[in-house]
Order: structure tokens, then C-alpha cells, then sequence
């Protein structure tokens, strides 16, 4: 060791280690070993698998690899549990979820190095930034726990709730997860990742002294086998996962048609975004907190590094002697910036790709000095003279490995930020307010940060655009994602649809035309589809027959097929760019004009309701006039469907707003061929969604009889399409469409499984619905038009 | 570390455009100043060393309207001798001829302050130019720049007019201090803001660029009688312009936070920040110094209880 007098000299720094003795001691009073902890009480331990410290490689403990019954015996305990739980007031929910964050605060220390022993993460990252999110967390659900019944009227728990949470921030995923559920009323099975179970462990065992009763909060410790154990378990009735794109997709699909509901916090690959007005050196640390926070091991990490070509050289030479100061080593050591990477597997995987950055052409650069030898340490790493087509600008690389890319506008800024399958955050930076709150809104992610990056707070819903996932975690946003309409209080399934029946008759007799009164034949009107704003032919050349309630054949429309709706995706991208920026005002006046001009054809829209359905003139005019009503309603809301302004702990406003998905299928109910197109349509329309919409397949002739409609209330061109035809097949395409950003099924209970099973692809959001509705029941507005738009937090945080 | 003796800054001719396009973040800035100490730390042997150097680098500092000849000869005298030798024995640092940066005084105590120094190598500053509020006539404050000059003092702590930089009058804050860069001569320019008047950071940023164009050779916070002193926001900014300015003009200035640094905590974290943003070489006394006087018994206080492991009074350490 250097005296005094040297140091004196050299000035450099010492070691400054975090004592592991508490931390070790729990895991001795455990003897090294840990089963699940169920219903209050631990398993004996079962088949064991080693928990490493990835900084030395030494084993800290062995836990137990979860098998199907485990994961059964959770559930069980979880269900048993529920009805207790969920029936407490909300004011003694909200004293259990206190407890929780106050016993998170009481053993933070503890937590913060069984954290980073655990995950490699510098202990003052666990300590100042990890921990205290969580009781934060708890603190913030305590309060939705008591406001629940006051402020979700209506709704309540889903049930029991498997949750998946990832290795990166095991205890943070943990808060933000488990204190949503509990606060709703739902009980919880958590499986931590197998690389880091410890905290979840600890947390579960403090919980339950803390009182929480046995069976809400069970956690059951294992690899993805057990993890898809509880995704495919019968008596689940949510899933929440966060964790890599890849085993979302696997969730999504193994789900699909389960009626699971379902969360997922996925990947990214997140702009961070400079222009030339920047405070520089407020940039350089921005980039440190972005990529070299937690070694780069986040999903919402600034990887992609979008600079005006104007200062890139300049901003470039700052990070690199940034870099040069960053200091990588024993995560317990508190003055290191960068600990150890998770796990070998992961550093193998980052090594590879900045191999194949190399190998692709882009140019690497680290700093002088060299990461420890013994363990899992990966320098910080700069690649530049990167293409948006390198691998390393499009794959998440999960390590502290930044890619950076110059560009010349604000305009081509967006449209490289926008270049990505992801969608989970971006950080703006540049001092010109005009600019900043211009580009966020043109970001095609769940988060933007301006002039910061990585700031959370519970108050603020996290999650992603596109395939970074759906759902989102913290603020009342969040909240919805544990609860669910309380069967009564809207509109509940009446029955099975019945246009199986139907389609089959169209197809195998299709009778004549009734013939008309006079002599002559009358003029064809069979209709085309509507696509662009125009009328056109199906691409097939088929027709198909419509029949009235007795068979008849009254009609006949368009066989629409693939190459139709993708024209109608094309023709809604195109629409969806204006109308989604239009004024709410312009789209309420739009909705109010089609029930104008709807109403002054009402009785036209009756007669042909009567026609298809067998309706009695008296529910026709009543289906005719609630449409009216509905479009009304819509109209209303337009201007009404406003974003809040969350109270986050910093000098600045988190900006919560509602973006339309983009363009969404609606694949509409058949029952109901006008109403309930109306009540789907209506609020994708009022939130600035473009929509191409598969009608009533028995009855699509109320929505054909639209068309004209539409065209004489000044929709624009592309922001309503309609393909009549096959229901399951049309919608199969558009749940298959990579350019469809969301899809809302009503129908059939396999069509709702293709549905969801195909919508894995690009992860797009859909609504799926079994079985007839009815739609006269006012339904509440407000879920329409949450499930018409996706929130956006935009943090601004201020002061000159 | 040695520290080769460095040009002086000659200062620049004054670029508007440059000055006008420097923009501080606070936020961010605040962000990054919070981090500094949670990010760093010194332990132990570490922080001994660290505190010693700290003492080093201060300016002891009495600036009070009833001081005289008796308090100044004190403050001079703690200056010589800052550690108890016992202190310093026992941390093997007898040998490092440890000593204040310098002693800083009103011009009315340079002579006397000049008297009790000498020999010692440790220079007295004079505060200069109306000191605080720098409102005294123009002449006047050249004047009292070169009286204190002639009395001995070998840094000169100047004050700005805030007006120039609040009317965004760069011109005049440029002239003002090449003038009295001027009047110094030999002796070396420390430039005073007053940042706690000066209300944003990107004020302060372009009047710390303008007065390092004018040819200071340091620039320094605060004069101690402003509502807010240094902080490390402020510190932030500040630094971050000696860095561009070395990169720009390859000439090194110097750094002097005044003002409510009181503990030996706060001395290391002004360190660390030295450090991290500047380098090791703007942790020598030629360019980094700390304005202060209560902050020296508080070191004693810290480098006491490393050599004893048990906490340490104040009344154990002789007064300043």
C-alpha cells in the first residue's frame, strides 16, 4: 500500500470497498441454499444451480431450479390467496404496501450489495439510484392501493398475475412489477432471472415479516423453463414480463387466445440526439449516464448516438477523453463508474458483435487503460463511422457500447431515431425549446427524455412503441394494466358470434336475387371497396352474396383479399401522417359531420339494417340513431382524451401524452353491422388513428353504405378504409402486416388465437374480443380510447 | 506529479461570437455536480493525503472589518505551521514542507502580512478594486491594484462589475479586466465574478470565457460576502471554460471556489471535481486554490482522528 506521502505525490485514488459482511451473513443464515418462497414459507430446496458473483466468479449461493409443480404450488397458494386479498379495503392494501416501502428503506443497504454482489452493478448505482426507485415504487402504489376504488371505478384485480422480470435491475423490475398488483389486488408468482435471484429472494422473505400475508407475493426461482411454466399455466390470468424482444415474442405467442392479459417491456436500441445548439459538456455526461449506466445493460439504454454532422468530430473527441476518466471495477468498490457485466454468456455476446462492428467496417475506439482480468469486465466502447445497416446500429447489444451516426436536419434526425423495429425511449438535446418539443412528438418511443436521460420515477409510465413492447409501468397508465372491467359494469359477452353459420350458407347456396317489383332489371350497385378514399375493385374480381335473416340473397360485395388490405395499409400510412397531427378540433368536427350526414340518411341505414339483420323497423331506427349517438360521443371526446402532467421528483414537468397507435385493423363485430363498426371506428378515428376496418362479413352492407358518407363529411382520404370479405382470413393478413401497428378482433375464439399467435411478429397491440356484444349498452368511452392510443412521457426538466 | 512551471495566459483578443454561443445546461449541469461525490470517494491513507493537499491549495483568508495587524500576524502564523507536527509525523509527511497556498487579506494588512510570511515562500493576496461590490471609481481601483502591488502582495484578487455581465456588455467586462491585468504586472490576476449575483450559469460560463480572454490567470467564484458562494454547479461551469479555453488557446488558467467551503468533505469533493473535469495537473497550487478560514481547522480536525482513529475537537487545534 502507498503511504501517505506518495499518495501526496500522485494523487490518485485508493480503494473504497463497500463491506459484503451483512450480505454475506444472510446468505450464510440460509446455509448457502434457498428453495421458492410460497405462500408465506420456504420450499426445501430442490434441484440446485449456482448464483455467481460475476466480478470474481465465486458462487454466492445456490437456489433452486423451478419445476411445474413448484410453479403450480405457487399459483395455488397465489389463488388461494386472491380472495382475501382482493377483498380488503383499499386503505388496508395501502398500510400493507406502506410497509413495503418502508421495509425496503429500513434494509436498503442491505439490498443495494446483495444487488450488486448479485448483478456486478456498482454498489452506488444500487445504492443511490436502484433502491431508493424501489421505495419509491412501493411509497407511490401505497397510494394507488387507497385511491384505487375512488379513482378506477368499475374495474378491479385481474386475479393471480405471473410476472418475469429480467437481470439488469432485478430489484427495480421487482417494484415496478409487484407494487402495481399488489396495489391493485391482484397476487403475484415472480420468477427473477436465473443470473439474479438473490434480492427477489431477500424481498420476499422481508415481506412477509413485514406482514404481508402468505400467498400475495410468491417467488419461484428457475431458468426459462420455469418462467414458461407460469406463462402456460391455466389459473394465470396475466402475464407481465420484461426481458429481451425475442422470448416477448415466445410469450405473446404461447398466450394467444389464452385471454391472459398481458404486458411486455422489451428491447430497445434508443436514439440519444444532439444538435448543434447542445450544451456539449452537459451532452458527454448525458452519454455517460445513457450507455454506461449499469455497464450499458439497459433496455432503455442511449445506444444509438445521433449527432449533427456540424459538431460530431468536436462531441466525439469529448466522449473519448470522458471515456479515458471512466473507471471499471469491483462493483463494491464506491467509487467505480462501471462494474461487471451480468454474466460470461453476456459478455461473449457483447465481444461478438463489437467483433462484427469491426469486421462490418465501423471504427472502434477504447480507452488507454484495461479492464480487470478475473471476472466479467467489458471497457466502455466507442464505434463511429457506423450505417444505419451495420448490425452493430440495429441489433440491442445489452453492454456499454455505444454506435454513433452524424446527421445533417432535424427531419432526417427523426428518420434515423424512427429506423428501428424498437420504439422504447430517446433523449433530445439541444437548448432551443421549439426544436425539443417539436422532434419528441415525432419520436416513435414510449419515453423521450430532453436534455437527460434514463430518468424514472414511479409516478411516470415506462414501456415502448412497437416491438419494445405494450403496457406500461408506474403512473395511472400503469395501474390499468393490473385491473380489469368488473363483469356488469359495461357490457358483457352475450353468446358466440354467429357468422361462422352464416358465411358457410353464403358460400355453398347462394340463391337468386330476389327479384325486384318492376319489369326491368335494376341497376347494379354492388359496392367495391373503399381504400384510399376511393371506390375501387377488388383486387380478386370476386364478389361474395349477402343474405338477409332468411337467407336470401339481398346483395352482394366485394371479395376483399391480401392485396387489398395491403393497399389499405398504404393508402392509411399515407393518411396517417396528416390526420394524426390534425387538431383535435378538425377530427371532432369530422365525427360530427359523418353523424350528420348519417342521421340525415337514417332512414335509408334502417331499411338496409332491416334488410340484413331481420331487425324490426323500431331497433333498427334505435341501432341507426345510438350510431349517431356514438359518433357524438367520439366527437366529444376528441379534444377531451387529454395526457396529465406528472409530479416526477425533479425541476420539470413529465408531459404524459396520448399518441394515436398509427394504423390499426378493426376487424368489427357482426353483429350489430352498424353500430358496432361506429363504436370501433369512432374512437380510433377521434384519437387520430388511420384504419383499415374488416366489416360484419354477414352484414357488410351498412358499411358499404358508408362509404358515400364518409366521402361527403370530409374524412380524408386514407384515414378510413374498408375491405369487405372472409373475417378470419382478412384479419389473419392484418395480424400478419409488419406495418399495422395495432389490431382490435371481435369474433371468434380462434380467430382471436391467430389473431394474438400472428401479432408476434411485429409485436403489434390488439384487443381481441369473443363472442357478441351488446352494443346499445354504452360502453365505456374511456377504455375505447385507451386502447386507441399509446402514452407518451416526455420529461422536460428546466431552469436557466 | 511534478508541476513544470506554466506560461502565464496573455489573454486574447475578445471573440463575441464565441462568447455568445456558450450555452450551460443547468439541469444537467446540477445532474453532473450532484454525481461528482457519489461517483469519488478517498479512503484512508487516501483521503490523509488528499486533505493534505487541500491544505496546500487554500488561501487562508481573513476578510473581516475589524481586523488588524494582531489577527493577521495569527492567520500568518497558522499558515507556516497548518498541521501540528505530531499530526504530520505520524502520517510520514514531515518532510513535505506543507504549507497554505497563500494568505489573502484586505490591501490595508499586505505589509503586515508581507512581514510575517517572510522567508516562508507563501505569498499574500490582497482582494482589490473596491472589493466586494467593485464599485469604487475606475481609477481608483487601478490604483488600489497597484498600491498593494507595491506593498508586496504577489496575487491580486480582483472583483468584476456584474452590471457589464447582467447588460450582457462583454466589451466593457473585457476592457475592465484587461486593465486591471494591466495594473497587476508581476503579480498574478485571480478574476472574481461573484457568481452569486451573476443569476445563471451561462452568465457565469461567458463571463469566466471573457475574463480568461482579458488575461486572468485565475478565475474564482465568489467574494465571499454574496448571498451564494461556490457550489459545484457553479464550479462546473466555470472549469468546463478553462477547459475549453486551454483547448482553444493551449494556455492553462487557474481556479479558486470561495465561499461557504467549510468542511473537509466539501474540500475533497472540490477535489474530485478537479480532477474529473481538469486533470491532476489543476490539483497544484498554481492552479487550483480554495478560498477559505474555517475550512483549516476542520482538515486538522479529519487528519487528528486518522492518526488517532478517535474524533477530533476543534479547540484541540491551535487557531488560525
Amino acid at each position: 500500500m502507498p503511504s501517505v506521502a506518495e499518495i501526496f505525490q500522485t494523487m490518485a485514488y485508493g480503494p473504497a470497498p463497500e463491506s459484503d459482511k451483512e450480505a454475506k451473513a444472510w446468505l450464510a443464515a440460509h446455509g448457502g441454499r434457498f428453495g421458492h418462497f410460497v405462500d408465506g414459507a420456504w420450499t426445501r430446496p430442490g434441484t440446485p444451480f449456482d448464483v455467481i458473483d460475476p466480478s470474481d466468479a465465486t458462487r454466492l449461493a445456490t437456489v433452486t431450479q423451478g419445476t411445474g409443480r413448484d410453479v403450480d404450488a405457487a399459483v395455488a397458494a397465489a389463488r388461494k390467496a386472491f380472495r382475501g386479498w382482493s377483498r380488503l379495503a383499499p386503505h388496508v392494501r395501502a398500510r400493507h404496501l406502506y410497509a413495503l416501502a418502508r421495509m425496503v428503506q429500513k434494509h436498503a443497504r442491505l439490498f443495494a450489495v446483495v444487488e450488486s454482489m448479485d448483478n456486478g452493478k456498482p454498489i452506488r448505482e444500487t445504492r443511490d439510484i436502484d433502491i431508493p426507485l424501489v421505495a419509491r415504487h412501493f411509497y407511490h402504489h401505497a397510494g394507488w392501493a387507497q385511491l384505487r376504488d375512488a379513482e378506477f371505478a368499475g374495474y378491479g384485480p385481474v386475479g393471480v398475475v405471473g410476472q418475469i422480470i429480467p437481470w439488469n435491475f432485478p430489484l427495480l423490475m421487482l417494484a415496478w412489477k409487484v407494487a402495481p398488483a399488489l396495489a391493485a389486488g391482484n397476487t403475484v408468482v415472480l420468477k427473477p432471472a436465473e443470473f439474479t435471484p438473490l434480492s427477489a429472494l431477500l424481498f420476499a422473505e422481508l415481506a412477509h415479516e413485514a406482514g404481508l400475508p402468505p400467498g400475495v407475493l410468491n417467488v419461484v426461482t428457475g431458468d426459462g423453463r420455469t418462467g414458461a411454466a407460469l406463462v402456460e399455466h391455466r389459473d394465470v390470468d396475466k402475464i407481465a414480463f420484461t426481458g429481451s424482444t425475442e422470448v416477448g415474442r415466445l410469450i405473446r405467442k404461447a398466450t394467444a387466445g389464452s385471454g391472459k392479459k398481458l404486458s411486455l417491456e422489451l428491447g430497445g436500441k434508443s436514439p440519444f440526439i444532439v444538435y448543434e445548439d447542445a450544451d456539449l459538456d452537459a451532452v458527454v455526461e448525458g452519454v455517460v449516464d445513457a450507455i454506461w449506466f449499469n455497464q450499458g445493460q439497459v433496455c432503455c439504454a442511449g445506444s444509438r448516438l445521433l449527432v449533427q454532422e456540424g459538431i460530431h468530430d468536436r462531441l466525439m473527441a469529448r466522449i473519448r477523453a470522458r471515456m479515458e476518466r471512466l473507471r471499471v471495477g469491483d462493483p463494491l468498490d464506491k467509487a467505480v463508474d462501471m462494474g461487471a457485466i451480468v454474466a460470461p454468456e453476456q459478455l461473449e455476446r457483447i465481444t461478438q458483435l463489437v467483433a462484427q462492428g469491426k469486421a462490418e467496417g465501423a471504427t472502434m475506439w477504447q480507452p488507454s487503460w484495461s479492464v480487470p482480468r478475473n471476472g466479467c469486465f467489458y471497457p466502455p466502447t466507442l464505434f463511429t463511422n457506423v450505417e444505419p445497416a451495420s448490425t452493430i446500429a440495429q441489433v440491442e447489444i445489452f453492454g456499454p457500447v455505444l454506435v454513433a451516426m452524424s446527421f445533417r436536419t432535424p427531419e432526417e434526425s427523426v428518420a434515423l431515431a424512427n429506423n428501428t423495429v424498437f420504439g422504447l425511449a430517446a433523449s433530445v438535446w439541444t437548448e432551443n425549446i421549439n426544436l425539443a418539443l417539436d422532434i419528441a412528438p415525432k419520436l416513435k418511443a414510449g419515453v423521450v427524455w430532453v436534455n437527460a436521460t434514463n430518468l424514472f420515477d414511479a409516478a411516470a409510465g415506462f414501456g415502448g412503441y412497437r416491438e419494445s413492447g405494450f403496457g406500461r409501468e408506474g403512473g395511472r397508465e400503469g395501474m390499468w394494466e393490473y385491473l380489469t372491467e368488473i363483469a356488469g359494469s359495461g357490457s358483457a359477452p352475450k353468446g358466440p358470434a354467429r357468422s361462422a353459420v352464416r358465411t358457410r350458407a353464403a358460400r355453398t347456396a347462394p340463391p337468386a336475387l330476389a327479384a325486384p317489383a318492376d319489369a326491368g332489371p335494376g341497376v347494379d350497385r354492388t359496392p367495391k371497396l373503399f381504400v384510399g378514399g376511393k371506390q375501387t375493385r377488388p383486387d380478386s374480381g370476386y364478389s361474395r352474396a349477402v343474405l338477409d335473416a332468411r337467407g336470401r340473397r339481398i346483395g352482394e360485395v366485394g371479395e376483399g383479399n391480401r392485396k387489398d388490405l395491403r393497399n389499405a395499409v398504404e393508402a392509411a400510412h399515407a393518411a396517417a401522417k396528416t390526420w394524426g397531427r390534425s387538431t383535435a378540433h378538425l377530427r371532432a368536427q369530422i365525427l360530427y359531420y359523418i353523424g350528420e350526414n348519417l342521421d340525415a340518411r337514417g332512414e335509408e341505414f334502417a331499411a338496409r339494417l332491416r334488410a340484413q339483420t331481420g331487425a324490426t323497423a323500431g331497433q333498427a331506427r334505435a341501432e341507426v340513431a345510438a350510431s349517431v349517438d356514438r359518433l357524438f360521443t367520439y366527437a366529444a371526446w376528441a379534444d377531451k382524451w387529454d395526457g396529465a402532467v406528472h409530479h416526477v421528483p425533479i425541476r420539470g414537468v413529465a408531459l404524459q401524452m396520448h399518441e394515436p397507435i398509427g394504423v390499426v385493423g378493426v376487424v368489427a363485430p357482426d353483429e350489430a353491422p352498424l353500430l358496432g363498426l361506429v363504436s370501433t371506428v369512432a374512437p380510433l378515428l377521434a384519437t387520430g388513428n388511420a384504419i383499415v376496418v374488416v366489416p360484419s362479413e354477414p352484414h357488410p352492407l351498412s358499411a358499404t353504405d358508408l362509404y358515400t358518407v364518409l366521402e361527403s363529411s370530409d374524412v380524408p382520404a386514407g384515414a378510413v378504409n374498408i375491405v369487405t370479405g372472409a373475417k378470419d382470413a382478412l384479419a389473419k393478413v392484418l395480424a400478419e402486416h409488419d406495418d399495422v401497428e395495432g389490431l382490435w378482433y371481435w369474433g371468434t375464439a380462434a380467430g382471436r388465437t391467430a389473431v394474438e399467435h400472428a401479432s408476434a411478429a411485429n409485436m403489434k397491440r390488439t384487443w381481441c374480443h369473443v363472442g357478441a356484444r351488446d352494443w346499445h349498452g354504452a360502453p365505456d368511452a374511456r377504455h375505447f380510447l385507451r386502447e386507441a392510443t399509446q402514452v407518451k412521457n416526455i420529461w422536460v426538466p428546466y431552469g436557466e | 506529479m511534478s508541476a513544470a512551471e506554466l506560461p502565464r495566459n496573455p489573454g486574447q483578443p475578445l471573440d463575441l461570437e464565441v462568447v455568445r454561443a456558450i450555452r450551460v445546461n443547468r439541469s444537467a449541469a446540477e445532474r453532473r455536480a450532484a454525481t461528482i461525490p457519489t461517483r469519488r470517494t478517498v479512503k484512508r491513507e487516501w483521503q490523509a493525503a488528499w486533505l493534505l493537499k487541500a491544505i496546500t491549495l487554500m488561501d487562508l483568508t481573513t476578510l473581516s472589518g475589524d481586523d488588524t495587524a494582531g489577527n493577521v500576524r495569527r492567520l500568518c502564523a497558522k499558515a507556516r505551521h497548518p498541521v501540528r507536527p505530531e499530526i504530520l509525523a505520524a502520517l510520514g509527511a514531515a518532510d513535505l514542507g506543507i504549507t497554505v497556498g497563500a494568505v489573502c487579506v484586505y490591501h490595508t494588512w499586505v505589509g503586515t502580512a508581507v512581514d510575517a510570511l517572510q522567508g516562508s515562500g507563501i505569498p499574500v493576496a490582497a482582494v482589490s478594486t473596491g472589493f466586494p461590490a467593485g464599485l469604487a471609481p475606475f481609477e481608483t481601483r487601478l490604483a488600489e491594484i497597484a498600491a498593494s502591488v507595491r506593498a508586496g502582495a504577489r496575487e491580486i484578487d480582483i472583483v468584476i462589475t456584474r452590471a457589464h455581465v447582467l447588460t450582457g456588455d462583454w466589451a466593457a467586462l473585457y476592457d475592465e479586466v484587461k486593465a486591471f491585468r494591466a495594473a497587476c504586472g508581476d503579480a498574478h490576476l485571480k478574476a472574481i465574478l461573484a457568481t452569486g449575483e451573476l443569476a445563471t450559469l451561462t452568465n457565469v460560463a461567458r463571463a469566466s470565457w471573457v475574463a480568461m480572454q482579458a488575461g486572468a490567470d485565475f478565475i474564482k467564484t465568489s467574494t465571499g460576502k454574496e448571498g451564494v458562494n461556490a457550489t459545484l454547479p457553479v464550479s462546473l461551469a466555470m472549469v468546463r471554460q478553462i477547459r475549453e479555453y486551454e483547448a482553444a488557446t493551449g494556455f492553462k488558467v487557474g481556479y479558486k471556489p470561495a465561499g461557504g467551503i467549510r468542511t473537509a468533505k466539501q474540500a475533497l469533493e472540490f477535489l474530485l471535481l478537479m480532477k474529473e473535469e481538469l486533470g491532476d495537473r489543476w490539483l497544484h497550487p498554481d492552479l487550483f486554490r480554495f478560498g477559505a478560514s474555517a475550512l483549516l481547522t476542520d482538515i486538522e480536525r479529519q487528519l487528528e482522528h486518522f492518526v488517532t482513529g478517535r474524533y477530533a475537537a476543534a479547540h484541540r487545534q491551535p487557531m488560525p
